[in-house]
Parts: C-alpha cells; structure tokens; sequence
C-alpha cells in the first residue's frame, strides 16, 4: 500500500499504517516492550509507564502506548537511557509490591514478575515501610489481594468499556488510592471473570483455583465452550488429569475476541460434582444396580427391542440435550430411524413448531459474526441477551460504542439488564401478545407486499403509532440492520407468526433476521438430524416423526434421553415429566445422575461431557468447530457415540461399524454436502403460508402471561452444578417471581407477602418481587428450578395471599 | 398506595439542591453532565450538614446518569469531600511537599497535642475535625491549613494558639 509511513525501531526500517501506536506497530514488528496498564482491548491509560521509548528528537522518554507512529520517527527501545527509565519505573512500582511470590497464586505466570527479572534492578532504594489495603469482597468468583496491586486499572476499564457496568473503581488518591467497589459486596458482571486473566499482578485472581496448582504443573488444552451458540475459544488447565480452572485465550490475540462469560470460565467446577454418574446403572424389579458396561448395554438394548416388539416402533422416541457433539447427535437419530421411529427433537424450547414445513433448518444467525457487528442498527426482539448470551450482549455494547443504534422490544428480563453503552436509543417491555402486535404494526407500518392471505387481512386491520412508524423507518434506512430475535422470541407460542413477521419485515427493509441460537450446539443438533421431520444433513423428510410438543400427547412406551435434564431442560419439563412417566422404559444417556432420574428412568449410562470428548460442534453462525477431550474420561464414563455405536450392534442394525468419531463426522459430513449452505448456515429464508400460526391464548381476568426465562445460571447441567455460580446475584435472578408494579397494584398484592400461583391443578405459594422490567399483564417466572418447574408455559393465576 | 421499587436514589436531594445542581448541569453539553459532578457533590454536602453519606453519592450518581461508584472516585479524591460526620469546625492541614520542606510535621503535632485527637478524628464535643489534606495552593506561605473557608499561612505555634482559642471559644464562624 502506498499510503504507509516509514519510521524506524532500533535501526530497522519498517513501513507502518500512519496513526497506529508504537506499541502496537512495536508488537506486530516482535519488538518487545514491556506494559502493565496498556491493553489493546481497552482504552489507553498510560499510567503505568513501563512502556518508555526513547524518540529522536523527543527531550524526554516517551510511553510507547499513548505515542502515535509519525513519518520518520526513530525510535530507540533499549537505548541507555530507556534500560535507565524502565529500571526506575520498576523499582517504583515495586515500591509497595509485597515480596510474596511464594505465597501469590499468580507466581509463574505473573507479568510483574517476569518484567522485574527481565528490566528491573535487584536492589531498591526504599526502605521504608510499605502501604497496606483493605480487600474489597467480591464474591465467590474473584480473591483479592490489594497490596499487590500496581494500580494499571485494566480492571476499572474492563469493568466501564466492555461489561459495561461500572462496578470497580480507584477510590482515594496518590498513596490512598485502591482499587475497589463503591458498596462492599460482590461484583454482578457476568463477565466479571476476565479481570482475572486482565491483572498483571496477583491482585485478582481466581477464587475457585485458589492454592490448587502452580502454573508450571499445568496441561492446557484448547476447547470450544458449549454454554452459548457463540462457539467460545476456552482454555482448559488441568493437572495430572484433574480440571484446575479455565481461561480465555491468548489475552493480546487482535484477530480474535479475548473475553470469556464467567458460566464459560467457572462452570467445569461441577464436572465433579456429587451428581456426577459414574457407573452404568440398572434399575431391576424397581431396584437400582450398578453393573458392568456388558450387562448394562445388553439391558438397555433388551428394553428398546421390548418396546418395538410390544408397541411397534412408533412408540418409541428420542430427545437430546444441547451441548452433545455433532457425531453424537447423528448416531442418535440414525438409531432411531433405523429402529423405524422419526421421533426425534432437540428443540424443548420452542413451542410453536407449526411452521417446521417453511422454517430454515435451525434458529441461527443467519450471518457471519463480523457481519452481525457490522450492522448499524439492531432491533432486539424479545431478548435478555445478558442473560442469554453474555458476550453476545458484549458485542452489541461494542457495536453501540461503535455508532450502532440498538433498539429493544423486551419481553420482560432480569431486573439490571441494560443491553448497551450508551443506553439503547429505544427500550419498551411488552407482554409476550404486545410483542407481535408491535411486530404486525412495524410490518404494516413498512407496506409489504406479502403473500400469505391470512397476514394480509391481519395487517390491514392494524393501525400504526408513531413509536412503530419510527423503527420501521429506521429499519428502512439503515445500511444494515439486524432483527435479532432472543429466547423471549423463540420459546414464543406464536414463533412461527413472528418469523413470519420478521421475515415480512426484512423483505422490506433489507434486514437480516437473526435468531441468538438457545443452546450450545443447537444447531450442530438440527444437522445432524435429530429432528421429527429432517434427515442428518437438513434434507426434509417426506413422513414426519412427531415433534416434542406432540410427543406429549402421543402414547410413547420407550424414550431415549441424550445428555438432557428434562425435569429442568425444557420450557415444559412439567408435560415432559408426564411423558416419562408414562413410558414404560426410560434409556438415559447423561453424565449427571438427578434424584428424579432415578424415579423415571430405567438405565443410566455415564457419559462424558463436552470437556472430555472428542467431535465437532457447529455454533449459531454456522460454524464447524472441531474439539479434542481437553480432560480425561471421568470413572466409567464413555463417549456417547460409542455407547450409541454398541446400541446400534446390540440391536443388529446395519450402518454402525464406525471405528471412531472421524468415521461418524465424515458420515454426518457426506450427508451435509448435498444440502444448499443457506440451509447450513440456518438462514434458509423461504417463507409461505403453508401453516396455520396457533392462535394467541389470552390471558383471563387474574392472569398473568408467564415470562418463561432461562436463567443464566441453571441454563444447563454443568451450570446449574458449579457451586460457586450457584452464589451472588445472578444466581438468585432464579428463584425470583416478579410481577410488574401495575399489576401487583390491580391485583392487590402486598409487598412483603407471598403470591398464590395457579395453572390447572397445580398451585403454590411463593415469595415476590417487584419490577419494573416487566410489561403489564406479565409475570416472570423463570424455568430450570426445580421448585417452578410444575408450571408450564401458558398464563397464570395469581392472588394475594 | 406507592411501591418501594429500588433503583433511584433521587429523591434524597433536596429541591433547592436539585435547582442549584441544575445550574451546573446547565454549563455543560447535554451529554456531558456528569461534568457537574463536582458542583453537585458540594451542594450536596452542605445539603447534609458538611458530609457526604453513601445514600448522597448514589443521589448524585443516579441524579448525573453516572456509575456510583464513579462518583465515590471523585468524593474520596478530592479532599474537600467529607465521607464521614465531621465537627463544627474543619481544619485542613497541608502536608504536601512545600508545606513538609517548611514544618507541616510540627504544625501537625501541635494541633493533634492541643486537641488530643489524631489526623482524621473530631474532638469529642464535636466541635474540631483535624484531616490532613494535600496540596491547597498556597506554598508561597507554607506552611498553611484551611479552616472553613478561609486560608491561614506561615503557621507558627502562636498563630496556631490564637486560632483554636478562638474555635473553642467559637468566636469564630468558619
């Protein structure tokens, strides 16, 4: 490129991008020079001093972070008089630094340490005595040791710029300053965990990992996070085999997003929690066994054959969980198919799937990520993404610094979940009927010319207000605007009405519709094929299997579960329940081991996680990721695709000879090769009429409509175990009941006082909060507790008590 | 029937505060309000009888669209922000470098001597607060305090003798 600068480090020539800093021109060249408060992705503070360069011409030392490149600058890193500034910045920063690397969990690793060998001096001139700080509290995540700290205020930033909520800070001044929280306490980011990885020194450092290991003891193997469709980098540390912590990826990379959501980092936690299944189990004449892998296949693959003798194969079904490998879904559903059945789902958080005929093959992105933080304009329909997808809420925050204007139509959320920074420029709570009235009014408002009959009578009827005539002409104006739909929107009973209505929206705007994927590896479980009415690479079949939703009301006699808690996994673990019961044998292939397994199954067999296996994942953009146990296998353990392969022999079917997980993948992969990419990358936008969109269920007078959120922490099975997550506010978002302030006004309720909750037969008396995060006629009433799960989806009474 | 809905923290400023805050807010860009900051803690500070309590920062924080604890950085910052109660009368002595070069260190002594309290502590009739503060701008005469709102220089033991007969005598209004 023509438009490049020359200047000069340590005598080499080097042409530069004008206005770029030195320390980063300095990084790309492999100059080192060392830094404490300079991070690339953070705001400049340039407070630290440790990046002094001399600069021709320049009458004092300059910081290499806050100096910008200007043609022709020579520039001198270890000049005398450099070596001279960076002894005297260390010896400075030294000055109240303890001399505990011993002692300090950051010894090994630790930036401070290794700067001071590296430029520092031996000796100090300092004798006198050093200060002392007080540690903040904050929380079950993040230990604290404030006499360490050197006061580069990465955390301060991190905490302002990109969790953006500014919950650290560096009160007092000159030797009075700390670091800490204005109310003692825990920090509330659920990102709170990168400080950790971001602090030079040993100030923060993490709780859970505490005195466990020494960095030098440590494996690490890189995987793939399955807590989020975002398909997250981790970094798992272990120790003769033992999990000792997960962290990001290399913290400097540019080219790739360095944070981690503290679910990513602290969940492994619970891989060895007391649930953890650890040998094949039977239950005999009501009576549970643990028995050798032998017996147990050989049980499980009797009472399958029992059910399709008995019932015939109809009666069989399958569900799986969200964060199984892609390998591991296929075999599933090719065990299923071959056995005969077509009931297959993955999907127990969507509850209209009337439209599986038209729909893309998975709620997904429907972009590439960088596409997606392109867009300049975001309306977040029905989302509570840092509930849902923390780094995704990042990523908006970002892209709203960046000038993007972000609107929300929220379908009621946790009380403190401001999406941006700055603030949205639109943020409204509707009940979960006023969000597709919005969406009608906002289609109508933009006068599209569709083709469903049904919808053109419905959009004709609607008047618009000023509110909807304002987002649909900033969706028309914009350059690219993103429709991004949450779980508010996805675990709808009228989805297929609003993709529809999204659908009518981007046609008219040239919006993108984007769905924030539920679940780790949903999509991975869509290609695969463990769906009613797509075979394993997306193809439609012609005869559909049932559906979840349908299968609850289907004579099932023999289910097989796939890594899946379904008394908490699902929007309708009450129906699922029902479901199980009433089957007569109940197959489970899980790593955890719940007392209610123990009622409604019938084998257990132990699986590993998505930390000790070995496949493929695709995330919610469409991307294949490929993953290597980063663990070994825990007690008796195995791959569930080997499981399902030996299922597959016992049953003496045909197909299952694979010798191992590339012999599956390149199955899954053949049979997705002859599907169009649009389906691949779950974009597939063809949308008709060719369905009917269930009718809303309104609620009557004493009714509330639930707000159904999946709460951050008990999002799955390795989550809801990680003891130390369970602790701070995020986890008690769970066990909360809110009602919107209106509502408790016109129902009489007393702050203070418990409510009386009732659906059909089903009642119970529950503490309450107020908030103002809701829409009137709402209530939130989280799933995936065990105490709310006897409650499904639909509206509910509420009374005073 | 009004609802306790947490959050804001407003309504601890007085009317005749939020006006004067307004004022300040007014200098500045819309968007650039939390640049009343300083203005709005004082004000508040002698909304409640020369001392900020946390409830007070939060206000201000809610009142500016600010971080709380943004604000905290600014109260403990500035060494004219009281985080505590403090006596009728505050005497702010400079210890910085200028001041310590000329005798801060003596001057201290004296007054902690004199009042029998430490640095940071208020005698127990509650009508002398002693707190050690750094740099006031007056290095010319050091060594110097502040007491109220007024300047005291080239302190020596008489000076310092005659000004706390007169604050325990309370003869003089700071």
């Amino acid at each position: 490129m023509s438009n490049l600068i020359n200047i000069e480090i340590d005598g080499i020539t080097m042409a530069v991008v004008p206005g770029s800093r030195l320390i980063d021109v300095a990084d790309e060249q492999g100059v080192t020079i060392p830094r404490f408060c300079y991070h690339s992705k953070l705001s400049l503070a340039a407070s630290c001093r440790m990046c002094l360069v001399e600069i021709e011409r320049a009458p004092k030392p300059m910081p290499a972070c806050s100096t910008t490149v200007t043609e022709g600058m020579k520039v001198y890193t270890r000049s005398p008089k450099v070596i001279a500034s960076q002894r005297s910045v260390m010896e400075f920063l030294l000055i109240n630094h303890p001399l505990d690397c011993p002692v300090c969990d950051q010894g090994g690793e630790c930036e401070l340490q290794e700067i001071a060998v590296g430029y520092g001096r031996d000796g100090s001139a300092y004798g006198e005595v050093k200060r002392q700080v007080v540690n903040p509290d904050l929380g079950a995540l993040i230990a604290t040791d404030m006499n360490r700290c050197i006061h580069c205020t990465r955390c301060v930033r991190f905490g302002d710029e990109i969790a953006g909520m500014m919950e650290l800070g560096a009160p007092g001044r000159g030797e009075h300053m700390h670091i800490s929280t204005f109310i003692q306490g825990s920090v509330e980011s659920e990102l709170s965990g990168n400080v950790i990885d971001l602090c030079p020194v040993g100030a923060l450092t993490s709780k859970p990992y505490r005195y466990r290991a020494r960095p030098w003891e440590l494996q690490s193997a890189t995987t793939i996070s399955l807590h989020d469709s975002l398909g997250t980098r981790i970094v798992v540390d272990s120790r003769r085999g033992e999990m000792m912590r997960v962290v990001a990826t290399e913290m400097n990379d540019p080219e790739s997003e360095c944070w981690i959501s503290d679910r990513d980092r602290f969940s492994s936690l619970a891989l060895s929690s007391e649930d953890r299944l650890v040998q094949p189990m039977i239950k005999v004449d009501g009576q549970w066994q643990s028995v050798d892998w032998d017996r147990a296949l050989t049980f499980a693959a009797e009472g399958l054959q029992k059910v399709i003798n008995n019932y015939g194969s109809d009666a069989l079904a399958a569900l799986a969980g969200l964060t199984q490998v892609n390998e591991e879904y296929y075999l599933l559903q090719k065990l299923l198919r071959s056995l005969g059945s077509n009931n297959l789902d993955h999907r127990l958080y969507q509850v209209d799937c009337n439209d599986d005929a038209t729909a893309p093959l998975y709620n997904g992105f429907g972009q590439s990520p960088r596409d997606l933080e392109r867009s300049d304009l975001f309306l977040v329909i029905g989302a509570d993404l840092r509930r849902e997808i923390p780094l995704l809420a990042q990523r908006l925050r970002s892209a709203a610094r960046h000038g993007a204007t972000v609107m929300s139509l929220n379908c009621g959320g946790t009380p403190e979940r401001r999406v941006t920074h700055p603030a949205a420029a639109l943020e409204i709570n509707l009940s979960p009927q006023a969000l597709v009235d919005e969406l009608l009014a906002i289609a109508a408002a933009l006068h599209p010319s569709t083709t469903a009959k049904t919808l053109t009578k419905q959009l004709a009827a609607v008047t618009v207000n000023e509110r909807q005539q304002q987002i649909a002409t900033a969706l028309k104006n914009a350059n690219h605007a993103t429709l991004l739909l949450g779980a508010g929107a996805q675990s709808h009973s009228q989805l297929s009405l609003i993709r529809q209505l999204c659908h009518v929206i981007a046609a008219a705007t040239g919006a993108v519709v984007s769905f924030a994927t539920i679940g780790g590896n949903a999509a991975g479980a869509a290609l695969a094929g463990v769906l009613p009415h797509r075979k394993a690479g997306g193809e439609r079949l012609e005869r559909s299997g049932l559906d979840w939703q349908q299968m609850l009301a289907a004579p099932l006699k023999g289910v097989v579960l796939l890594g899946l808690e379904p008394e908490l996994d699902s929007v309708d673990a009450a129906s699922l329940m029902r479901l199980l019961k009433a089957s007569e044998f109940n197959l489970l292939l899980t790593p955890f081991a719940s007392p209610a397994m123990y009622d409604y199954g019938d084998v257990l067999l132990p699986i590993a996680t998505w930390f000790e296996s070995a496949g493929s994942t695709m995330n919610g953009y469409g991307e294949w990721h490929q993953i290597s146990p980063a663990l070994p296998l825990y007690g008796a353990a195995r791959p569930a695709w080997k499981i399902l392969r030996v299922l597959g022999n016992l049953l003496n079917l045909s197909g299952f000879s694979q010798m191992s997980i590339e012999d599956c993948r390149r199955e899954l992969q053949a049979a997705s090769a002859v599907t169009p990419a649009a389906v691949r990358s779950g974009c597939d936008g063809e949308m008709s009429a060719a369905y009917d969109a269930p009718s809303a269920v309104l609620p009557a007078a004493g009714e509330l409509q639930r707000i159904a959120a999946l709460p951050l922490y008990q999002s799955d099975m390795l989550v809801r175990r990680s003891a130390v997550l369970q602790q701070g506010a995020i986890a008690a978002e769970a066990q909360q009941v809110a009602i919107a302030p209106s509502d408790a006004e016109a129902l009489n309720l007393v702050v203070g006082r418990a409510v009386e909750l009732s659906q059909g037969s089903v009642t119970a008396q529950l503490p309450w909060q107020l908030s103002r995060n809701l829409a009137a006629g709402t209530i939130y009433l989280p799933t995936g507790v065990a105490a709310l799960a006897q409650f499904d989806h639909g509206n509910i009474a509420v009374r005073g008590v | 029937m009004s609802l306790p809905v947490s959050g804001a923290e407003s309504h601890l400023i007085t009317a005749a505060s939020c006006a004067e805050i307004d004022k300040w807010v007014a200098k500045y860009p819309p968007e650039r309000k939390q640049s009343a900051v300083m203005a709005a803690l004082r004000i508040v500070q002698e909304q409640n009888g020369g001392w900020l309590s946390d409830g007070l920062i939060a206000a201000v924080a809610d009142y500016l669209g600010m971080p709380a604890v943004a604000v905290y950085e600014v109260a403990t910052f500035y060494s004219m922000y009281q985080l505590e109660p403090v006596g009728r009368h505050k005497i702010s002595v400079c210890t910085n470098i200028s001041c310590l070069l000329r005798g801060s260190e003596t001057v201290v002594a004296h007054l902690e001597r004199r009042l029998g309290i430490k640095l940071g502590e208020t005698t127990a009739d509650g009508k002398i607060t002693l707190k050690e503060v750094e740099c006031l701008g007056a290095c010319v005469n050091a060594p110097m305090l502040q007491v109220g709102k007024r300047y005291l220089e080239k302190l020596t033991p008489e000076t310092l003798d005659a000004l706390l007969d007169d604050l325990q005598g309370d003869q003089v209004n700071g």
